[in-house]
């Protein structure tokens, strides 16, 4: 019963998150059928919406950016046995650290600016998930519910300084004033019409790309580091770690702090990028998704870029989704979130047990 | 502030206090089995929007209390499969449950009733009305499940066999009890409970249901529940405590208090979470979770 189960490794990294993927998707096609709608031009449209045109591709990119982001750094977190379910927490602070930067050095030109910018995000998001880091190292208060209390405490301050000091005296909204504009970070459409190629018009930027670049840091930093090492082996077995001379708090704290400061990736995406402006929700419930998007991907950057391209898709579709069929809303969206996060991360061990039956019944039959 | 303001307040707090007691009563149960449950928030929506619904299909609103209350420990069974049989994460499990809840009654409301995923209004017995000092029956239901909650959980052989299993679920093993079938018992005692806090929500408190509106209370009553140390009667403070400081920011708002001046009313809202941060990084006292929470019992073999 409790025997290791023996997989190839292309089965453990592949085959099982797929399997779950598309038990999840299984299901969700019965909750579509269940509110007397079909499926199969639901999933139709879906892929239309989100890969058929230049628009929806380029909106599905940028989803995907945001993903990337929340899902590395609850990855991050993984790695080093921690659960960050703070994303969205890290993600408003880091919003905030942005207005902070933005507003008060719009003197500055835009080559500085737009990287001070980002660095308040991280610095920010790094923050806000370094206390209960902290906590969890040198208090052991356990990190789940401190960062569930700190996406509550992130989301009461944000909708204070917004609507009590930073929100503009004549402006009835609760946000900043927008950002001064060379803080902009650069569309997609921009760059490419700058060298005189045409691409439809999105909300998709640059900062796709400093996504895919931070993935390949967590890559590095992971899997051919010694401080990826130090948070690998803190992670499987923090008792080994004190014995091979690691300092578990210290590692928690550190690897609190990239995660949080990767969460940050989110606003800058969304702030930076799109709305260039502070705003309430603007993280929309994304840094849960980055849960999903981590549990699919197997923690492994390359699998978390897979993830985000799929919730990229899952989120631009679903809002063509509803247009064309009013009576699935982009809820779908989050109702197959949880349902991947419920088969690929609590009920990994129903699928991992299946497959490795599957292979143990092939090898007697060879035999 | 006169007396009748104070009567205002301590009334109201009870009120907001109710859904905080059943579900924080809930993940007591839950927990003391060693079963964590993130899932409170989910369970209270699931039935909060079952509750409506059956409340309007059958007119009555004890109807809508017990579909609320299948529903959540529907949902409920689906957090104790994943957690106890297939020795799942039950952290993992309960995000996905509050995120399976949140879509799922936004989507099934909308489909139903096509009114932005609100039930229909409640109306007459659709809605639990008063039956002493102004308050429904399920207030005073929900009072009593405190009680019972210390004396069984204290005083009952069940009742000490199930938090054994969450100290130590080997040792109970060992003495031929089912570590499984205590556990399963729990996670159902507590969908129960987290029906009556979710139907109170929409038929007792509001006439209605409407997308997302346990708004963190189930996050709130977990709180609560660190905040009581897994105990029964400090849950009923707790969570007095969270419905008063409720109650008193909607009375204080605006308000200028000597010497410190205007209390922003997020600064009120903002005192559950603080506290239990503060409460768990253990500056005033120490909050210990039952030893075996968390933790899926393996059978040695």
């Amino acid at each position: 019963m409790s025997a290791p189960l023996d997989l190839p490794r292309w089965a453990d990294t592949v085959l099982v998150p797929a399997i779950s993927v598309v038990a999840a998707f299984l299901v969700a096609g019965l909750v579509v059928l269940a509110i007397g709608e079909n499926p199969l031009t639901a999933t139709r449209w879906l892929l239309q919406g989100s890969l058929g045109t230049g628009e929806g591709l380029g909106f599905t990119l940028f989803y995907m950016t945001d993903f990337i982001f929340v899902g590395l750094a609850v990855a991050v977190a993984y790695h080093a046995g921690l659960f960050n379910i703070g994303g969205e927490g890290q993600a408003t602070l880091a919003g905030l650290g942005i207005a902070l930067v933005l507003n008060n050095l719009t003197f500055l030109p835009g080559f500085l600016l737009i990287p001070l910018g980002i660095l308040g995000a991280a610095a920010f998001g790094a923050l806000w998930a370094a206390i209960p880091g902290y906590l969890q190292a040198k208090r052991g208060s356990h990190i789940v519910i401190t960062t569930i209390m700190f996406n509550w405490l992130a989301s009461v301050l944000i909708v204070y300084l917004l609507v009590n000091v930073l929100r503009e005296p004549q402006s009835m909204n609760p946000e900043t004033r927008a950002f001064p504009e060379q803080s902009y970070i650069p569309f997609m459409h921009d760059v490419f019409g700058a060298f005189g190629i045409e691409i439809p018009n999105s909300q998709l930027n640059l900062t796709l790309v400093l996504a895919l670049a931070a993935a390949y840091f967590v890559w590095l930093l992971i899997y051919r580091s010694r401080l990826g090492y130090a948070i690998r082996v803190v992670g499987s077995n923090p008792s080994a770690a004190v014995y091979a001379g690691i300092s578990p708090a210290r590692i928690i704290i550190i690897a609190m702090v990239i995660s949080g400061a990767l969460a940050g990736g989110l606003a800058v995406n969304e702030l930076m990028g799109y709305q260039h402006r502070l705003l309430l929700e603007f993280t929309s419930g994304y840094g849960f998704v980055g849960i999903a998007v981590a549990l699919m991907g197997r923690a492994h950057p390359a699998g978390i870029i897979l993830a985000s391209l799929l919730f990229g898709i899952l989120y631009q579709g679903g809002a063509e989704l509803a247009f064309e069929q009013p009576a699935i809303t982009r809820d779908m969206v989050v109702v197959i979130g949880g349902i991947i996060i419920l088969f690929a991360g609590a009920l990994d061990g129903l699928f991992r047990r299946l497959v490795a039956h599957l292979f143990a019944r092939q090898k007697l039959a060879r035999v | 502030m006169d007396l009748g303001i104070l009567v205002t307040i301590f009334d109201s707090a009870l009120r907001l206090s109710i859904p905080l007691l059943a579900a924080c009563l809930a993940g007591l149960w839950s927990e003391r089995s060693g079963v964590v449950d993130i899932g409170l928030e989910g369970k209270m929506l699931v039935a909060a929007f079952a509750g409506a619904a059956g409340a309007y299909a059958f007119g009555s609103a004890w109807a809508g209390l017990l579909l609320g209350i299948i529903a959540s420990v529907a949902i409920g069974l689906v957090h104790g499969f994943a957690s106890i049989s297939q020795r799942g994460n039950q952290i993992v499990s309960g995000v996905a449950i509050n995120m399976l809840a949140a879509g799922l009654t936004a989507i099934v409301g909308n489909a139903w009733y096509a009114q932005g995923g609100r039930t229909p209004p409640l109306e007459g017995d659709q809605r639990f009305g008063s039956v002493l000092f102004g308050h429904s029956a399920l207030v005073y239901i929900v009072l009593l499940a405190v009680p019972v909650t210390w004396f069984v959980l204290g005083r009952t052989r069940f009742g000490l066999r199930l938090r054994a299993v969450g100290e130590n679920p080997a040792a109970v093993d060992t003495a031929g009890i089912s570590v499984t079938g205590l556990r399963y018992t729990a996670v159902i005692i507590a969908g129960i409970l987290c029906g009556f806090a979710g139907a109170y929500l929409s038929v007792g408190q509001a006439a209605g249901f409407l997308p997302n509106m346990t708004a963190g209370r189930g996050f709130i009553a977990l709180a609560a529940l660190i905040f009581a140390k897994w105990r029964a009667w400090p849950a009923l403070g707790a969570c007095f405590l969270f419905g008063l400081l409720d109650a008193s920011a909607n009375q204080l708002q605006g308000l200028s208090l000597p010497g410190i001046g205007e209390v922003p009313v997020q600064a009120i809202q903002a005192m559950p979470y603080l506290m239990t941060v503060i409460l768990l990084a253990g500056v005033i006292g120490k909050a210990i979770p039952p030893r075996a929470s968390g933790m899926p019992y393996v059978k040695e073999r």
